[in-house]
């Protein structure tokens, strides 16, 4: 049970990872690039896919596009922007169905890898320029998904919190970019930076489902080549905390949203990743965790009071929902259980379930290919191999004096709150 | 223990009634880690009022107790129910929905003894005024969390403007007010009514043996004590046929807009295979008309009238239905025009022809099997479709066997000038950047 294998091939320009497994009824083709997160790029980076999955040279609008996915039994295709540790990443996603579960013979995965390739190769574009009209709509709906950040609070105070802890490191920027940099953006700048991109990104290619290696390889190969490249690293540096920062910010809200920053100062793949798992589930990353018990069950502040942690940049972020007036018993009461776990005050039983609960959630990951490609590409961002199964075995082996020695290197950073006009803090 | 099969999507499912009453079915997902179990109760925010059990009168509960009650019940004399689960390593949840109470856990491993607990701490309640007091400032809290959400407001700000008297237009989980005047002899009151297992439904998806699943379900049931149940009386108000308030617009702290057109249903008596061709064909007829292939998407796209936000969505329930569209909006006020009018010039016109039936039955099709990789999925939606008579097994024949006039009856028995009504968000004070 659990182990994923996937075969991984040296392309012209990418790398080829295929997921062989007969449990799902559709097959996902993913695309990823990643590149260092700059402000100079981060606003194109966020527009970019959007304009390419608009439309493409054989398919010059959004209409006969999609019309074109309907025919293809509906497959899907969406992209995404994220961050992860200091790279912004842009996924590709196109989930077709496989015609083994339907009336009709004809085989789909190769139109689908077409289909992505087309999108990703050839734009509609010409003499060195995207199409006007396609760029200008992408624009407006880019700023409306900058500004739609501000309407939703709890996504707003975890910006925010970003934003103030993060200043002077690229990391403050928005996943998204900035507003002011969309208007500088046009056909032409946007269309210099996608051939840039292309040329220097690191990019991967997964395929999973029931599909054959060998056709998939020869696929991708005809439809998908580059130049090769050594892409640019980031080093993951996170500044050591002076004193805690508090940052409060009213609005005319009902509920508080109170969000801490951690510096955990250990990133994925490292030695100490494994115990700060456990050490993070143990503080407040499940049901069981001090943060639920004690915050929400014994004093009944919140409805969701958690902790999650940033991997690849060595954070780890604390969230909760309260009345205004209850700050300072809230603060109180986190920090008290952020001392237990650095003095040692939690059970043999609690690290027990903490390990277990982990395995569950990582075995159920891998129920969904989105999740498997999510697990196999943490390897990409740390540059690191470690397999699933290793990663488990690490994580057992995790001793209380290991969770002692994480919860002391964790650092509170900046305490975030956004309060509602009612109730002084 | 009956089995049904699906040659075409390779699925097999196993059902059995119980002596109490108890539907239980089983689907064996080979490959995956997961198994994922949902024990549900056909009662939701939707029960308000009823006769309870051994009563003559009827009664009325406050708002959002069901939803109370799903909290509540994770709690026992020695401790919560969430950390047994977690020593078993399994993650569990629950969710009140308008018509179900749902409880679940998903694991991979110790399936057996975490089927166990789900099954008997959902049958035995434990409820006291202590406990019942302490969850009140919680659920105050999730309370506050929706008031501060814009699209939830908007979402029942739609449902309240179709409503006159129908408890669909009231929040799941009540308001703070309403919840205060909870106490432990209402919830132990509600779940003699509700929770009893002629009234619910398990079922279990995963990489499990169904033969095992079922002989434990038998004997875990057959070691408790259940008389048998007269039939829950429910009590509806007559509802009107339009919609209550034509628009409704709610200032909140947002900087972007928001709108959304609904069309209150028209049909909702029905229940069945009936009832799966309407709710099918209403979901082509939404397609049909704002789907991303669809003309109306491009032209209000380029309009800059919507953005990756816009959604469209249709609900059906015994006794309620809406179909909505809309999103973050620039011009709240003229892409409320515009849903409206493409409605209204739908409805017995030529978009509901062969070829866009056509195209948007390949990709409901497909999109029903990538639904089915999702054990979740199968799990809630199957018990939805089970408590109104439906199987979610035939979506795929009554998609294949639709045709243009099933839509277009369905379009012209849906759409109404007097039943489509508008709710939209504004920024406060006029604050917005846009």
């Amino acid at each position: 049970m659990g182990v994923i294998s996937q075969s991984v091939k040296d392309m012209n320009g990418f790398k080829l990872h295929v997921v062989k497994t007969g449990k799902f009824k559709t097959n996902t083709i993913v695309w990823r690039m990643k590149a260092p997160l700059q402000k100079e790029t981060a606003t194109k980076r966020a527009l970019l896919p959007y304009v390419l999955q608009s439309s493409s040279r054989k398919f010059p609008d959004t209409t006969v596009l999609r019309s074109y996915l309907d025919e293809l039994y509906g497959a899907s295709l969406y992209v995404d922007v994220a961050k992860k540790g200091e790279y912004q990443v842009l996924s590709f996603t196109l989930d077709i169905a496989n015609e083994k579960f339907l009336g009709d013979p004809e085989p789909l995965l190769r139109k689908g890898m077409e289909l992505l390739a087309e999108i990703l190769v050839n734009p509609l574009a010409e003499s060195g320029s995207f199409d006007r009209s396609t760029v200008e709509k992408e624009k407006r709906t880019l700023e409306q998904r900058i500004h739609s950040v501000y309407d939703d609070k709890m996504r707003y105070a975890g910006f925010r919190l970003i934003q103030e802890m993060c200043k002077d490191e690229p990391y403050a920027l928005h996943v998204n970019g900035d507003l002011e940099d969309v208007a500088l953006i046009d056909e032409s700048s946007l269309y210099e930076y996608y051939k840039q991109a292309f040329s220097n990104d690191e990019m991967d290619l997964y395929v999973i489902g029931d599909v054959t290696e060998a056709e998939v390889e020869e696929a991708a190969a005809s439809m998908l080549s580059f130049n090769s490249r050594i892409p640019e690293k980031k080093e993951m540096n996170s500044p050591a905390p002076e004193a805690e920062k508090v940052v409060t910010e009213e609005q005319d809200i009902k509920q508080g949203k109170l969000n801490i920053g951690c510096r955990t100062n250990i990133l994925y793949g490292e030695k100490d990743y494994a115990a700060l798992q456990v050490f993070n589930g143990i503080f407040g990353g499940f049901s069981h965790s001090k943060l639920f018990l004690n915050v929400r069950e014994k004093e009944s502040l919140a409805y969701y009071a958690a902790s999650r942690l940033e991997s690849h940049k060595g954070l780890m972020m604390v969230m909760a929902g309260i009345e205004t007036a209850n700050y300072k018993r809230a603060v109180t009461i986190i920090k008290e259980q952020l001392d237990e776990m650095r003095n040692g005050q939690f059970t043999s039983e609690e690290i027990q379930q903490t390990i277990l609960v982990i395995e569950n959630q990582m075995l159920e990951t891998m129920d969904t290919a989105r999740g498997l490609v999510d697990i196999l590409y943490h390897n990409v961002i740390a540059e690191s191999q470690s397999s699933v199964d290793e990663w488990l075995s690490g994580m057992k082996a995790v001793t209380r004096e290991d969770i002692i020695a994480v919860a002391n290197k964790v650092k509170i950073d900046t305490i975030y709150f956004l309060t509602g006009t009612k109730g002084a803090v | 223990m009956e089995k049904l099969t699906f040659d075409q999507l390779q699925e097999e499912l196993y059902h059995e009634r119980m002596a109490n009453g108890l539907e239980v079915y089983i689907l064996p997902k080979k490959g995956f880690n997961k198994t994922y179990a949902t024990f549900t109760t056909k009662y939701g925010s939707i029960d308000n009022a009823f006769k309870p059990l051994g009563k003559e009168e009827y009664v009325q509960v406050p708002d959002g107790i069901a939803h109370f009650l799903e909290h509540k019940l994770f709690e026992k004399a020695d401790g919560d129910v969430f950390q047994q689960f977690s020593r078993q390593g399994a993650s569990a949840n629950a969710f009140t929905s308008f018509t179900r109470t749902a409880y679940l856990f998903s694991s991979t491993s110790n399936v057996e003894r975490n089927l166990e607990t789900l099954i008997d701490f959902v049958q035995d309640p434990y409820f006291t005024e202590k406990t019942v007091e302490k969850e009140k400032g919680i659920i105050g809290q999730e309370i506050n969390m929706y008031d501060d959400n814009p699209d939830w407001r908007l979402y029942f700000g739609l449902i309240e403007n179709m409503y006159q008297c129908h408890p669909v237009k009231i929040d799941i989980a009540g308001t703070v007010e309403s919840i205060a005047h909870i106490t432990k002899d209402m919830l132990y009151e509600c779940y003699k009514t509700f929770y009893h297992p002629s009234n619910m439904l398990l079922f279990v998806v995963g990489p499990v043996n169904p033969d095992e699943i079922m002989e434990q379900v038998r004997q875990n049931q057959a070691k408790k004590d259940y008389k048998e149940m007269p039939e829950i009386q429910r009590k509806f108000e007559t509802e009107i046929m339009e919609a209550s308030e034509k628009k409704k617009v709610l200032e909140m702290n947002v900087q972007t807009p928001k709108c959304l057109v609904g069309i209150k249903a028209a049909d909702t008596g029905i229940q069945g295979r009936e009832m799966l061709k309407q709710e099918l064909a209403i979901n082509v007829i939404l397609d049909v008309l704002f789907g991303k292939s669809s003309a109306n998407y491009m032209e209000l796209y380029n309009e800059g009238l919507i953005d990756d936000s816009f959604s469209y969505d249709y609900t059906q329930e015994k006794g309620f239905g809406f179909a909505m569209a809309g999103g973050d909006t620039r011009n709240p006020d003229r892409l409320a025009e515009r849903l409206t009018e493409m409605l209204l010039e739908a409805k017995g016109g030529s978009v509901f022809n062969e070829t866009n039936l056509s195209r948007t039955r390949k990709k409901k099709i497909g999109t029903f099997l990538r639904a089915v990789n999702s054990p979740e999925y199968i799990a809630n939606q199957f018990t939805r479709y089970a408590f109104n008579g439906m199987d979610l097994f035939d979506v795929v024949p009554v998609l294949e066997g639709m045709t243009v006039e099933d839509i277009q009856k369905a379009a012209s028995g849906l759409i109404a000038k007097e039943r489509i009504t508008v709710c939209q968000v504004l920024p406060k004070n006029n604050d917005s950047l846009l």
